[in-house]
């Protein structure tokens, strides 16, 4: 019954961590499925975690918290589109530049506040978003198999963790199901065909941005809000890279993200699980190693055993009208 | 005349320095089928999209129906019921045919009711047009002609009485071009408006009630259709230039230096543009090819000079053989004594970036003349870029010059400097002299014949009549990708646009 507890509580932490690449995965589609390369989801989620921690530790609510995340992120978002959209610059380096400022001004800012050398105060109870246990779950706990699932794996999470789940479904409902989907589908594959239809292609892709920011705000305020208790400098720690390899591993789809997203939260559950532990037949591995399994397996996958991933056709090239 | 559906009244349009539409005015009557001729730039396509609200004019009025409308976006002429099929597709490709027909035109925010009313508006369109097309069907998988089918559902959708569509044969096979006539007809028997762009003028002469036709930028002339002739409609495309005749001497044509046979080409879009094309090209003459611009000479000269790949067909250099189903090397050719003009001396003759004398070694660059070691010699480049500048007169005289900086005709220069310099035997020159000025357009000319007195063989392709009658010792004229007929330099304009616009050869001898 020990491998069958080790094994619910890996995916438990699988949950937990795959929530900020899942929700940022799902912000990079927005955005990409609209034709606007995102390279600065990483930026726009520290940001997110940063407002977030430090409005929450202000104003004593969490919801202040998220909100003022959620603020921040489309801020930047808007400014990408500003840089990417109405001025048709280079969709990278404006996505690498809001990550410089983000990692830069998070730490400053933090300093000038709050004088814990770029960190915000610990968040205390009603800051944070706490784990909401399901009806029954204390009861069933000890009930073999079905007990832990329940009480573990789908009971005791933060609100967050089920709203990136809701998420995936809605996406997916918001990408096929409706008017705005259809046009930002179609103005990431040929942005003439949108113009010609007398649809702005401008405003559509601010709109696709604006999602963008709201779902890497989220992210943010779940990394300070809910995973730590605070925010530390560089707390994404390349979560926002990740997620857009998670993207590329999804063929830009919002189920196959989610599998993705869970799948780079199980190698690092993994990871933190098994270090030190030494394996079957292999031994000890050393840590290094373990945490590195993640990124290796990146590479791995994305060289080409996800079979030919299309990108949107008209991704990171910004729309003039021909001669 | 019928009441009038669209007016244009002295529209104006300017792109930089390049004046696309001067003072248009332009009548088209309701239910009728109305074409627009010219050759490529003379700015048809601008016209309909200032009409279509994709671009807008500098000046100038348009009435809708008899009464002045501002149409400052596409969603603007939707509204008026004007709908566009252009020449390159918009349209989604990995979208469903409903998809695209929807896109830009949903009834709310929910796809639902308005995918289920396009099915049924579709089925209507379908059973009174003819129009089938199977509406779950992937864009990208269906054949060019249906895709162009999706285009027309997609304005009849949206309400359109006054269709454009730009140059709608361009990417059709024969039996699809017919099958679109008969579609246009049946609107136009409904009482739609049918304008109709296109430089083929068997189309024009073929469907519509009404012909204008443009030349650089302005509307030389409106007909109707049963009262003009393709004869007319062709000078009038082509035009009379001033006649810029250089004096050349009778000159003993040789050997054959470059045998086409049987070539076939394809374009990017598995069009055929060359087909089954065969011609002799032998020292010390000078042949000319003619025709309409589209006709496949680009093709047949990107084949020719190793730069696109042929479907089957032979040329042989020399009496040797190239090699054309893909090994063929550009510089491998150049070796051999094939120097190339590129059409596009822009994209495909500079680097506008480098500096003249780098552009006036480029392709030559690993002739030891211009190295030192395994590095460029740039003193014997500059040098050598002097010598060249001088004995082509190329202005300003400064080799370490942006290329970029330098006019049209100079750029053209350096790029005839380059070729002609190597003492190749044969010499490919595509527009020769396309935007470029007269003085040297004169001096381009002479250079080629000089080339020719040598006992060098040239081949020059270019839209501009007067400059093939005036440079060739003999002149095919292609259309449609094969070479239909063959004159001497005496040939009269007429006689050559004739069969420029593809009529047949005995009634061009009438």
């Amino acid at each position: 019954m020990d491998v069958f507890i080790a094994i619910v509580q890996i995916l438990d932490s699988t949950i937990r961590l795959s929530v900020p690449l899942l929700l940022a995965c799902l912000a990079g589609l927005f955005s990409e499925r609209s034709g606007i390369f995102d390279i600065g989801l990483e930026g726009k989620m520290l940001v997110g975690a940063f407002a977030g921690a430090a409005a929450a530790s202000v104003f004593h609510s969490a919801f202040i918290g998220l909100g003022m995340a959620i603020l921040i992120s489309v801020a930047f978002a808007m400014v990408h589109g500003f840089a990417s959209i109405t001025h048709r610059g280079n969709q990278i380096v404006s996505g690498v530049a809001i990550n410089f400022i983000a990692a830069g001004s998070t730490i400053i800012l933090g300093q000038a506040w709050f004088q814990q050398g770029g960190r915000t105060p610990a968040l205390q109870p009603g800051e944070r978003f706490d784990a909401i246990v399901w009806p029954g779950a204390d009861a069933v706990r000890d009930v073999p198999v079905i007990g832990p699932i329940y009480a573990e794996l789908i009971s005791g999470h933060s609100l967050l963790v089920y709203l990136a789940f809701l998420m995936v479904p809605f996406t997916w409902w918001v990408l096929f199901r409706t008017r705005f989907g259809l046009r930002l589908r179609a103005v990431g594959e040929n942005p003439a065909a949108v113009d010609t239809a007398g649809i702005s292609v401008a405003w559509l892709r601010y709109r696709a941005l604006i999602c963008t920011g709201i779902l890497t705000g989220v992210a943010g305020a779940y990394l300070s809000m809910v995973q730590n208790g605070g925010f530390v400098k560089d707390m994404t720690a390349g979560k926002g890279y990740i997620a857009l390899a998670a993207l590329i591993f999804a063929k830009w789809k919002p189920v196959n993200a989610m599998f993705a997203c869970l799948l780079f939260g199980f190698l690092d559950a993994a990871a933190i699980r098994l270090q030190g532990s030494p394996l079957p037949i292999i031994g000890k591995v050393p840590v290094q190693f373990m945490q590195a399994l993640p990124y290796i397996l990146t590479v791995i996958l994305l060289a080409g055993f996800i079979g030919k991933a299309i990108p949107p056709r008209a991704g990171g090239v910004p729309y003039v009208k021909e001669r | 005349m019928a009441q009038a559906a669209i007016e244009l009244i002295g529209i104006n349009k300017s792109f930089g320095a390049v004046r696309a539409n001067r003072d248009i005015n332009l009548e088209i009557a309701r239910g009728t089928i109305h074409g627009i001729v010219g050759e490529n730039g003379a700015g048809k396509s601008t016209l309909m999209s200032i009409l279509y609200g994709f671009y807008q004019a500098d000046s100038g009025e348009i009435r809708v129906g008899g009464k002045p409308a501002s149409i400052k976006t596409p969603n603007d002429a939707i509204a008026l019921g004007i709908g566009m099929v252009h020449q390159h597709f918009m349209l989604v490709d990995n979208f469903s045919v409903l998809e695209n027909i929807i896109l830009g035109a949903e009834s709310d925010a929910l796809l639902k009711s308005s995918i289920a009313k396009a099915r049924s508006e579709l089925d209507r369109l379908e059973r009174e047009y003819g129009l089938e097309v199977d509406p779950d069907a992937i864009i990208e998988e269906l054949p060019v002609g249906l895709q162009q089918r999706v285009e027309i559902l997609k304005a009849l959708y949206r309400g359109a009485e006054i269709l454009i569509l730009d140059e709608p044969t361009g990417v059709l096979t024969p039996a699809e071009a017919d099958h679109l006539f008969r579609i246009l007809k049946q609107l136009k028997d409904q009482g739609k408006t049918v304008v109709l762009i296109t430089h083929k003028l068997r189309e024009i002469m073929a469907i519509t009630d009404n012909v204008s036709v443009m030349r650089q930028g302005t509307m030389v002339a409106t007909r109707e259709t049963n009262k003009t002739t393709v004869g007319e409609l062709a000078e009038l495309m082509v035009g009379r230039r001033v006649l810029l005749r250089v004096e050349k001497g009778e000159v003993e044509a040789g050997a054959v230096k470059l045998a086409v046979k049987n070539l076939t080409v394809k374009d990017s879009r598995g069009v055929t543009m060359v087909d089954d094309l065969s011609f002799d090209l032998r020292a010390g003459e000078i042949v000319g090819i003619a025709g309409v611009a589209g006709n496949g000479q680009s093709e047949l000269l990107e084949a020719i000079s190793g730069i696109r790949r042929a479907v089957s067909g032979s040329v042989m250099l020399d009496g040797k053989p190239i090699d054309l189903t893909g090994a063929a090397d550009p510089g491998e050719l150049r070796d051999r004594g094939l120097a190339h003009v590129p059409e596009d001396r822009h994209h495909v003759g500079l680097v506008l970036a480098f500096e003249e004398n780098e552009n006036s070694i480029l392709g030559y660059h690993d002739d030891p003349r211009y190295l030192k070691g395994p590095f460029l010699n740039v003193d014997a480049i500059v040098a050598d870029a002097k010598d060249k500048i001088e004995k082509y007169d190329i202005r300003p005289g400064n080799p370490r010059l942006k290329t970029a900086n330098f006019s049209g005709g100079n750029q053209q220069k350096i790029v005839l400097a380059r070729e002609m310099e190597q003492d190749p035997g044969v010499l490919i020159v595509g527009q020769p002299t396309r935007g470029v000025d007269v003085g040297a357009i004169e001096f381009i000319h002479k250079r080629l014949i000089a080339m020719r007195d040598q006992g060098k063989a040239v081949l020059v392709v270019s839209v501009e009549l007067d400059e093939i009658r005036s440079l060739s010792d003999r002149i095919l004229v292609m259309f449609a990708g094969r070479i239909v007929g063959e004159r001497g330099p005496e040939a009269t304009e007429g006689e050559l646009g004739l069969l420029m616009a593809g009529v047949e050869r005995q009634e061009a001898a009438l």
